[in-house]
């Protein structure tokens, strides 16, 4: 029981978001979170402005149920399996986040500094959230998937775009943590 | 009876994420600073996997549960979508520290500022549907 309450080791947590994709495969479908930002944008009324949004939900209704799942996985995670849920990072980063102001480093499981209640009441850090929100969904849907789409799924199957998507989500993710960061913190 | 599996399937896939700490901003921090070998063998380890198994589904041309044929769709050709697209995903990813799983899985475990960051991938969403005809793809 001690295993299920620790943070799970890589070994056994990358497995078993294989396993995710091997069900979701031989259920028929495909292994993709970023699609779904589309399908909720229709149904928020998107297909007023543009008929790229004027599509039939109902194919796309067992990705939703996938998400409301993972909503529900996070309430459990958070609440029943995690009695500890700081994030052991190597000391490395946490020195390096404790100089850009982040204190929070190495004791919570998100920085407290943009994920917190008393966070939201800087305007910068809204406008983080919400910059950072845009460029993952803008992104995402730009090159057709995210993470579990291309660095999972495409890649598992020898994709080039994937690839080339990958290497696109590193060179961003390497620009912003080395260049960006020590401009906006 | 489809639709809770589906819904099940969902659960199982938050608490992976959220007990790998996949879900952590600072894991995503630490993966692009090279501190630790951590995200790099959660990614790795499930890629290996998934190249074997996704072999075995093309060779063995096995049905789905429910009987029919699995196709798996190659990616549609192309550069300038992924090179583009992807930078500004890895941009926000980095910035955000979520991609678009554990953005829900986030807020299922009660971190509200991270509706912040959904609705912003919500308009970053919106905003392709109304450019797509006119990016270079």
């Amino acid at each position: 029981m001690e295993a299920l309450y620790s943070p799970w080791p890589w070994y056994v947590s990358g497995p078993l978001i294989a396993l995710t994709m091997a069900v979701l495969v031989l259920m028929g479908k495909r292994f993709g979170m970023s699609s779904n930002l589309e399908t909720l944008c229709s149904l928020s009324g998107a297909g007023k402005f543009t008929d790229y949004f004027r599509v039939d939900i109902r194919p796309r209704r067992w990705n939703l149920l996938v998400i409301m799942g993972a909503v529900l996985g996070g309430f459990i995670g958070a609440n029943f399996l995690s009695p500890d849920d700081q994030v052991a990072i190597s000391d490395h980063s946490i020195e390096k986040l404790n100089l850009l102001g982040f204190k929070s480093a190495g004791e919570a499981y998100l920085p407290l500094e943009l994920f917190s209640a008393e966070a939201l009441s800087a305007p910068l850090v809204w406008g983080i959230l919400l910059m950072g929100g845009f460029l993952v969904g803008f992104g995402a849907r730009y090159a057709g998937g995210c993470t579990s789409g291309h660095a999972i799924s495409g890649l598992s199957d020898l994709q080039l775009p994937s690839l080339i998507a990958v290497i696109g989500f590193f060179a961003g993710g390497l620009v912003m943590v080395h260049v960006l960061f020590p401009l906006i913190f | 009876m489809k639709s809770l599996l589906f819904l099940l399937v969902g659960v199982f896939f938050g608490i992976v994420l959220f007990k790998s700490e996949a879900a952590s901003w600072f894991r995503i921090y630490e993966m692009f600073q090279f501190d630790a070998l951590y995200m790099y063998g959660i990614i790795g380890s499930a890629l290996v996997l998934g190249v074997l198994f996704t072999r075995w589904v093309k060779k063995s041309g096995v049905r789905s549960f429910f009987g029919e044929k699995i196709t798996i769709r190659p990616k549609e050709k192309g550069v300038v979508r992924y090179a583009v697209g992807g930078t500004l995903f890895g941009l926000g990813w980095a910035l955000a520290g979520a991609c678009p799983g554990p953005m829900y899985v986030l807020a299922g475990a009660g971190y509200w500022p991270i509706l912040v960051v959904i609705f912003g991938a919500l308009l970053g969403a919106f905003a392709y549907g109304l450019l797509k005809k006119v990016l270079p793809h």
